[in-house]
């Protein structure tokens, strides 16, 4: 209770101080820099001096947070990168040999480009399939939405329907586990999947497909909507079938949109972090790179490599960077 | 869509899609609502049949007996208080005898005495002589577990693994680390959208590309800074304030790019002639965008108050574990290393935890739907 007043007081204090701030400075602005009238009375207009200011008080906070929060911290990460564990004395490139020699880090690159491959190409066709599917059946809404339910939940929480999911009780047990579950059922083998190598990345990488379908569903639906019926007509008119019409006529027209879905997807994927962590903490083969920045920035308070780490998922969102910005500003110049 | 699919196949496909987006779920739900004995022997598919459990009772010793018309007695029960319908099925002296007896029926001991044990679970051993063992007699059962359906679980969360607490913890990062960025973004959307100044494309082409810049490029340097801010001022390094200002730094390239995306589409005569008329771009933007820009900051919102509630990486890094830090996504990772096996424990608390997205979710669909097309198709 007591938690919930002070909460509420610091954050009345926090939204209210951010208010005082844009009504005080632009009021501020207004008064010291006013229309006047010259001692020989000519009217001056200094609407165009504050003009000029205003939007500094716009965009100045946001700039200021963006600064400190990402663009500082970014530089300040690739040089701790060539330092050692205490950030003390410079060691080049020391890190980055130690990490290209290292077992897990082989084993961490290996595993991100497996989810890289698997999780983005997997979440599109299946966002395709259903959107494909959903509409052209009366219930398609409701299918939607429940299939885009679990972008709305936690990695962690998903994590934990997963791992329920997959739980293993022994070889003489009744499975709780609906996978084992359905292996029994079928005269099978239960096994303790997240523990076989190789194979439990696929099913970790399957939590993300699974939260990630939905999104993926949502924007292919409303580009297919977008694709004018008469494309599609004439396809019918010279006599191409269903799959023909799919591959040939509608996946062409939406090319942008899935790429931009697959590109959303693929930042996900870098930074996957949450399900690894829950799921297996890396043993079993699992380790991806984001976890083992978490562990040796904290496990091992060693910040040279953990800097070094999250350089290498830096160096893997560059290119999408700066495709984004490309097409942001070939937008901008149509405009 | 007009297409010659068959029709069956694709009620089936979408079906199965369906089934397993939303049985996982769904199995969660109703395991964290099942009794802790019955989550562990039959899978939540079968909730609603009555299982069979061989369990084993211990008879109370000498110490216990009491007189009852000249006999001498040994009464209890096997059951726990609170086992709810659970009943006796059959009994044996034996293990692999446990169908001897059934409930009610006397069971001829050895010496002359006779043990009854009744459906509630409940027995009575009567001899004619003392008895004197020291250590109880074990008797072997078949218990029925009926299904039974409480929010026990959830109570027994809440109160001794903490997570009423962990749940306040995340509503305290969650809504100022919403409000705040949505207020700063607004704002800077507003200038980025409609007023000139030097260096607005500029700005705002590294705003595009701080989009996808992996948060963890900034955790290590803010580590660092928190603590010697806190040291240098005297204030704790993992705080609220620390983690509500981190989260509006990661959420702020996106809000900016929505709003003044959506802003920026405005109609320009409304601005123009506003401005026109005397107004300064202040009184444009609180009188005149913010009112039509409440769809967009809706959307931002939502994302925003998902993303925050959902994190675990931040709280790991800008809060501590301490009860009253701790959110609910990093308490969950605790249970699931040292309450592994205890699924009531797991379901309840990751119920808990995902029920606030959900309801967020199917109350505010539309918005989150809008704000992703937003994001991603313009």
């Amino acid at each position: 209770m007591e938690q919930i007043i002070r909460a509420l007081l610091v954050m009345g204090g926090g939204v209210g101080a951010l208010l005082i701030y844009f009504f005080g400075s632009n009021w501020i602005l207004d008064l010291s820099l006013r229309d006047g009238r010259t001692r020989d009375g000519q009217y001056i207009s200094r609407e165009k001096i504050r003009e000029r200011i205003r939007p500094w008080l716009f965009v100045g906070p946001a700039l200021l947070i963006l600064t400190m929060y990402l663009i500082y911290p970014a530089i300040q990460t690739i040089i701790l990168s060539f330092y050692d564990k205490n950030s003390q004395n410079f060691i080049g490139l020391d890190n980055y040999t130690w990490a290209f020699n290292n077992a897990d880090f082989r084993q961490a690159i290996f595993n991100n480009l497996l989810w890289l491959i698997i999780v983005p190409t997997m979440s599109t066709i299946f966002g395709l399939i259903i959107a494909t599917l959903a509409d052209s059946v009366r219930w398609g809404n409701i299918a939607k939405s429940l299939i885009f339910m679990p972008m709305a939940i936690s990695f962690v929480g998903a994590s934990v329907i997963w791992k329920f999911v997959y739980d293993y009780r022994g070889p003489d047990a009744a499975q709780i586990g609906i996978v084992n579950a359905i292996v029994s059922f079928f005269g099978g083998t239960p096994q303790a999947w997240i523990t076989i190598p190789f194979w439990n990345n696929i099913f970790l990488m399957f939590i993300l497909i699974w939260i990630q379908t939905g999104f993926a569903m949502v924007l292919l639906s409303a580009a297919l909507r977008g694709v004018p019926e008469s494309t599609i007509e004439a396809a019918k008119i010279d006599g191409a079938n269903g799959f023909a019409i799919f591959m040939r006529i509608l996946i062409p027209q939406i090319t942008s949109t899935i790429l931009v879905v697959w590109t959303t997807i693929t930042i996900v994927v870098l930074k996957v972090f949450d399900i690894v962590f829950a799921m297996t903490n890396g043993q079993w083969n699992t380790e991806v790179v984001a976890n083992m920045m978490y562990r040796w920035m904290f496990r091992s308070g060693d910040f040279g490599r953990g800097s070094m780490l999250a350089v290498v998922i830096m160096i893997a969102v560059v290119p999408i960077m700066i495709w984004n910005i490309r097409r942001f500003q070939q937008e901008e110049a149509l405009k | 869509m007009k297409f010659s699919f068959n029709k069956l196949m694709v009620h089936l496909v979408l079906l199965m899609f369906v089934l397993v987006w939303t049985l996982p779920i769904f199995g969660l739900f109703i395991s964290s609502l099942r009794n802790k004995d019955q989550l562990i022997i039959s899978g939540w598919w079968s909730a609603l049949r009555t299982t069979e459990r061989n369990e084993v009772g211990r008879t109370g010793d000498m110490d216990d007996q009491f007189e009852r018309n000249g006999m001498y007695v040994i009464s209890g029960s096997f059951f726990a208080e609170d086992s709810g319908k659970k009943n006796i099925k059959t009994l044996g002296l034996k293990q692999d005898a446990l169908d001897t007896y059934t409930f009610d029926e006397a069971v001829d001991m050895g010496d002359g005495s006779t043990l009854t044990l009744a459906q509630d679970g409940s027995y009575d051993w009567v001899s004619p002589t003392p008895f004197e063992h020291t250590r109880g007699k074990r008797i072997f059962y078949v218990a029925n577990i009926p299904p039974t359906f409480s929010l026990k679980n959830y109570t027994e969360v809440l109160q001794s693994e903490r997570i009423g607490q962990a749940f306040l913890n995340t509503f305290t990062v969650a809504v100022p680390a919403t409000i705040i960025p949505i207020a700063l973004a607004a704002f800077a959307a507003y200038a980025f959208a409609w007023m000139r100044f030097p260096g607005r494309q500029f700005l705002f082409a590294v705003v595009v590309g701080l989009l996808v810049v992996p948060l963890q490029m900034s955790l290590i340097p803010l580590l660092k800074l928190y603590n010697v801010v806190g040291d240098q001022f005297g204030f704790e390094a993992k705080s609220y304030a620390g983690i509500w200002l981190a989260h509006t730094g990661f959420g702020l390239p996106l809000a900016i790019y929505l709003l003044r995306n959506y802003i920026g589409g405005l109609p320009k005569d409304i601005i123009e002639s506003a401005r026109i008329d005397g107004a300064s771009h202040f009184s444009i933007f609180t009188k005149l965008i913010l009112p039509l820009s409440v769809p967009a900051l809706a959307s931002f919102a939502i994302f925003q108050f998902l993303w925050t509630w959902n994190d675990l990486l931040v709280a790991l890094v800008f809060l501590g574990k301490r009860p009253d830090q701790i959110v609910l996504t990093s308490k969950i990772t605790e249970l699931l290393g040292s309450r592994g096996d205890n699924w009531e424990i797991l379901t309840s608390s990751a119920f808990i935890s995902i029920s606030v997205p959900l309801f967020v979710f199917f109350a505010l669909q539309r918005y989150f739907v809008r704000g992703l097309l937003a994001g991603s198709e313009k």
